[in-house]
């Protein structure tokens, strides 16, 4: 039975839609037996659909409909073909529920029985009924597809004109979503369009035209400012809410593109904003005067006296608008009307609605300058310290982001600042732990008058034993243990360092959290180590300066923090006493003993990095024994104490090596070495070559030949004739596969190929010349690419920030969104061209004209200027006009200047801007019309 | 597009009406509106009533069992937008003599055509109580 069609007993038993509506609600939801009716119903909706008679096919459908639209049911998709059968019942009613059922469920871009409709709609467009009309309208409006948009554009074009405005008003608002889906409709539809925008029409008309035209703007404001004059009649006039809501808005989109405009509008929008009762309508006055007029102080004035009203209201409805208005006012460089509201907006800090402690967060983050951040940080943290954790979370996150903003701006004093990040991440909500861990190695590494502070505050967090509990906070401790390790020539105690990064609590750590220590440790280790074989080599006092004298390269920034810190040079100097060979005993059987168990850990991190150190160890532990680090005697011993000295010597430089960070255009800046051909077409080379029937050796000295100029060409030959021997076997080899398997070689390759496989240096290469030049000019690039930021006018100055010249980070963001001239304003722009050059005989143009001239000075000049602005190239689709057109359209223009030059007479200045317009307006035109 | 959806859900989460203007499959409207739900009831009377939601604002308001729910994009006025529902309600008010959850429950489709009547494409075009409802009288007079 079930599938087929349904037998009389079911058409006279069937369940109706309050049926199945009280079964429903019988049955607990989520429960297994809802879900049994539900599956039930859907059987005997499958059956029933099936039915030729339209009744119980139209209650088969509205039961699906329920079904769905509230989720019980999960796929309506496989009656898609039902709806559209329904729809064309003669019963109103039934095609009711079907085109609900289409406008609910139908996806416009997947479901394609929407096609099947496009004759019943339009049969309803043009029906007599006008609720007929009105359903199909709404149907279109919801399931409107690119085909369908373009079949029905004529018919809906008919209804813009249609005198039943019950009908004219649901054609305006269903018009957007076809111009969206059909932009070509724009054309043909958007004259009747403009024609609706008289203010004399009927107030619904009015209020869908507006409201189209509201969300057009949005989308592409410049199109539109032509009709400018039009919008600026209703905001005068109309004294409907609804309807002004929406000018204003438009206004809010138009003013900043065309200053006269603002200058307009701005007395009418203070009067409304005044004058009106609406607290909707003064809102969107407040928030169009502070977004788009805020150059006129007065407005702003008048507006900010409103937002204090809001924010003194006890609807905390106002109370989050004012501050979200404040918060524009903020942006536009008004700082003034948040400070006299300022002990409002901290008042809202403490509200009992979340939504607005936000909004008040953000507004007092907008405030933060150098000035004031350590007052406001302050005041925010024992906000956090008070608050519930999400809230205490969103201070935190929102006091991070704040000051790390543009590379530490607003940060003066990074000590305090370093210091006050170690609070944070003890706070116990604190959930930042990842952000506060990128901004201390951030620190670390930009600012070099920083790190002292730095390694305090990370000492503090590495020796204490409690904060391992924190999940939360295992980033930081990270950080922390980075920092420790990296910096450790500037620790007061680097055993007790020792200690705290072997601690047995660090076994609570996330694995890779817990490779950071161990790194550190063997960092923290070798310093140790070196210190030691320095100072009982007799040099002591000069320890450890006297580095850079004996190696060069490696430990030049470090002598650089020596001579600038005082502080630690003084550290230092208490140091040596520390390093005696018992505690340096001490301190490798400590760490033998901590990390030896590791060594055969599971995470490879861990235990690769163990394994690093107790090899360092296995080396160097037999020589402290022997004591042959120190000064040794045995000419025997000697030898392996300078072995292992050399070792220690080299494992610290590579560690103490600071590399710099490299501006991202520095690659630019390499000078191209001369002789360096890089754009040349290697193509030609395979001509050359291919005559050549062997080898593949001999086009790469070519290539050898093109790249060096000739004094190096012997010396490298030689070189050459080295290396390619043992590899001429292997080439041959391969010419011959690629003789045989030539179809899967890509041509041309083979040159490149080659000139990449031998051209380049070993890359372990420490005689190597170019290494050494390539790392000369790495480093004279870091240096020259940084900019050494200083603020002048404090006391104390601020410590140097690292920073790239080309704006790091803003590099993502730098790519500014392109103008992409849409479809519609691109059709917006033809229309309203022609509209404005071609004196056609329509209504609209000749009432249009009327009211320019109705309107003072300036507005003519507006409209002048906007002929010229439109013309700019919008659409592909202008290259598709036919000469016709194109003629049409001078001839258009010439008739223009014709009437300007009778207008003459009457008034010189005016005529003469008007001429100016027409040019500009017909110049950029025709060559993009020869396109 | 201003108005994005309109939903209307009660005490329990349970959603009542749920009218969207732009096309969103059955997985991503449960799991809007599962969010959204949430996010709202929790919220107490003395809190505003505009919750950001992903790039939607939603205006919402409560009558007594019944939640109203409207989002919106970006653009849109909060204030109007809670005297959209408020018509909306009245007008559902005046049809139905004193609305409540059942009157929606069994005559869903009445309420998606007085809202028909209101909104097309997002924008509001109808706020005469009287023209929103004359086409369902005269419906109800033929039938």
């Amino acid at each position: 039975m079930a599938g087929g069609a349904p037998s009389l007993m079911d058409s006279l038993f069937q369940r109706s839609l309050d049926d199945i509506i009280r079964g429903l609600r019988l049955c607990p939801p989520g429960s297994d037996s809802s879900s049994a009716f539900i599956s039930r119903s859907l059987d005997e909706i499958r059956r029933e659909i099936k039915s030729t008679d339209p009744q119980m096919k139209a209650t088969a459908l509205s039961k699906l409909t329920y079904l769905h639209s509230l989720h019980a049911a999960d796929d309506m998709s496989w009656a898609a073909f039902h709806s559209v059968e329904l729809s064309s019942s003669a019963a109103h009613s039934h095609k009711r529920i079907a085109f609900l059922s289409a406008s609910l469920s139908f996806d416009p871009s997947t479901t394609d029985v929407i096609l099947l409709l496009t004759h019943q709609l339009r049969k309803d467009l043009s029906s007599p009924n006008v609720h007929d009309v009105s359903l199909a309208l709404s149907t279109l409006s919801s399931i409107c597809n690119p085909d369908l948009a373009r079949d029905l554009t004529p018919d809906l074009f008919t209804l813009l004109t249609t005198t039943k405005l019950f009908v004219r008003k649901k054609a305006i608002a269903a018009v957007l979503r076809v111009f969206e889906q059909y932009p070509d409709a724009v054309r043909v539809c958007f004259k009747r369009i403009v024609e609706n925008l008289e203010s004399d029409v009927d107030i619904e008309i009015l209020s869908a035209v507006v409201g189209l035209f509201c969300e057009l703007t949005v989308k592409e404001p410049r199109s539109y400012l032509p009709l400018a004059p039009q919008f600026y009649k209703i905001l005068v006039d109309c004294r409907n809410n609804w309807v002004l809501i929406k000018v204003v808005k438009i206004f809010a989109k138009l003013a900043p593109l065309e200053p006269r405009l603002g200058k307009r509008v701005v007395e009418p929008i203070c009067e409304h904003m005044g004058r009106t009762g609406a607290k909707s309508f003064a809102f969107e006055c407040v928030r169009t005067i502070v977004t788009s007029l805020s150059e006129y102080d007065s407005a702003v004035k008048l507006a900010v006296g409103k937002i204090r009203e809001f924010l003194l209201d006890d609807d905390p409805n106002l109370k989050y608008l004012g501050l979200q208005a404040l918060a524009i006012v903020a942006h536009e460089k008004n700082m003034w009307a948040v400070l006299e509201n300022k002990e409002l907006v901290v008042k809202a800090l403490s509200d009992v609605d979340v939504n607005i402690k936000l909004e008040a967060l953000r507004l007092v983050m907008s405030m933060v300058s150098e000035d004031n951040v350590m007052e406001i940080c302050r005041i925010l943290i024992t906000h956090a310290l008070k608050s519930d954790p999400e809230f205490c979370d969103e201070i935190l996150g929102f006091i991070l982001l704040t000051c790390a903003r543009n590379v530490y701006d607003v940060v003066f004093d990074f000590d305090w600042y370093v210091s006050f990040l170690g609070e944070m991440a003890r706070i116990p909500h604190c959930q930042r732990g990842r952000e506060i861990e990128i901004q201390l190695v951030d620190i670390g590494m930009r600012v070099k008058d920083a790190r002292a502070q730095l390694v305090n505050v990370a000492r503090e967090l590495v020796i204490d034993p409690a904060l391992f509990g924190n999940p939360f906070i295992h980033p930081v401790l990270a950080a922390a243990a980075w920092i420790s390790g990296e910096y450790i020539e500037l620790s007061r105690n680097p055993f007790e360092l020792m200690e705290a990064l072997l601690q047995p609590r660090t076994s609570l750590l996330t694995p890779s959290v817990r490779g950071v220590y161990i790194q550190s440790a063997f960092k923290v280790l070798s310093f140790c180590l070196y210190s030691y074989l320095k100072l009982n080599r007799g040099d002591a006092s000069s320890y450890p300066s006297a580095l850079t004298t004996d190696e060069t390269v490696a430990s030049e920034p470090l002598s650089d923090t020596e001579l600038d810190n005082q502080d630690m040079v003084i550290t230092h100097g208490m140091m040596p006493h520390n390093f005696t060979r018992e505690s340096i005993m001490g301190l490798v059987n400590l760490v033998e003993i901590n990390l030896g168990p590791l060594a055969g850990s599971n995470e490879v991190e861990i235990q690769e990095r163990a394994s690093n150190v107790l090899g360092l160890i296995k080396l160097i532990k037999p020589k402290i024994i022997l004591g042959c680090l120190d000064q040794s005697e045995g000419e025997k011993i000697k030898g392996e104490a300078k072995a292992s000295t050399e070792i220690i010597t080299l494992i610290f430089d590579a560690l103490s090596e600071e590399l710099g960070p490299v501006s991202l255009n520095s690659q630019e800046r390499v000078a191209i070495p001369d002789g360096l051909v890089l754009k040349e077409n290697l193509d030609d080379l395979e001509a050359i070559c291919g005559d050549i029937k062997l080898p593949l050796s001999t086009s790469f000295s070519l290539v050898k030949h093109q790249l060096m100029d000739g004094t190096r060409i012997s010396e490298c030959q030689s070189h050459k004739e080295e290396e390619s021997e043992p590899s001429t076997e292997s080439m041959s080899l391969l010419a011959e596969h690629r003789k045989r398997h030539g179809l899967y070689y890509l041509g041309g390759s083979e040159n490149k190929e080659m000139v990449i496989s031998n051209d380049y240096p070993p890359a372990h290469d420490p005689q190597g010349k170019a290494i050494d030049e390539a790392g000369d000019l790495v480093k004279q690039l870091t240096e020259q690419s940084l900019v050494l930021k200083k603020k002048p006018n404090q006391v104390k100055p601020r410590p140097v920030v690292v920073k790239l010249d080309d704006g790091e980070g803003l590099s993502a963001a730098a790519k500014t969104p392109e103008f992409k001239a849409d479809l519609i304003s691109g059709a917006v722009q033809d229309v309203l061209l022609s509209n404005e050059t071609t004196s056609s005989t329509s209504r609209s143009k000749s009432s249009k004209k009327k009211e320019m001239d109705n309107l003072p000075e300036s507005k003519n000049n507006i409209i002048e200027a906007d002929t010229s602005t439109l013309s700019f190239p919008g659409s592909g689709r202008r290259k598709q006009h036919t000469h016709g057109k194109e003629r049409k359209h001078q001839s258009s223009v010439k008739n223009k200047e014709e009437r300007d030059h009778k207008d003459k007479q009457k008034s010189k200045h005016k005529s003469r801007q008007r001429a100016d317009g027409a040019l500009a307006a017909q110049s950029p035109v025709i060559p993009d019309f020869l396109l | 597009m201003g108005i994005r959806f309109v939903l209307m859900v009660n005490k329990q989460g349970q959603t009542r009406l749920a009218q969207y203007y732009e096309y969103l499959n059955l997985e991503e409207r449960r799991a809007l509106e599962g969010e959204i739900v949430r996010k709202c009831l929790a919220r107490t009377e003395q809190q505003c009533s505009f919750v950001e939601h992903r790039n939607y604002k939603v205006v919402y308001r409560r009558y007594a069992s019944l939640f109203f729910l409207v989002g919106v994009d970006n653009e849109e006025n909060e204030l109007a937008i809670l005297e959209f529902i408020h018509l909306l309600v009245e007008t559902m008010d005046r049809h139905f003599g004193n609305v409540c959850e059942l009157d929606i429950m069994f005559h869903l489709e009445k309420a998606h055509f007085m809202l028909e009547e209101m909104v097309m494409n997002g924008c509001v075009v109808e706020t005469s109580k009287t023209n929103i409802l004359s086409p369902i009288q005269l419906m109800e007079k033929a039938s």
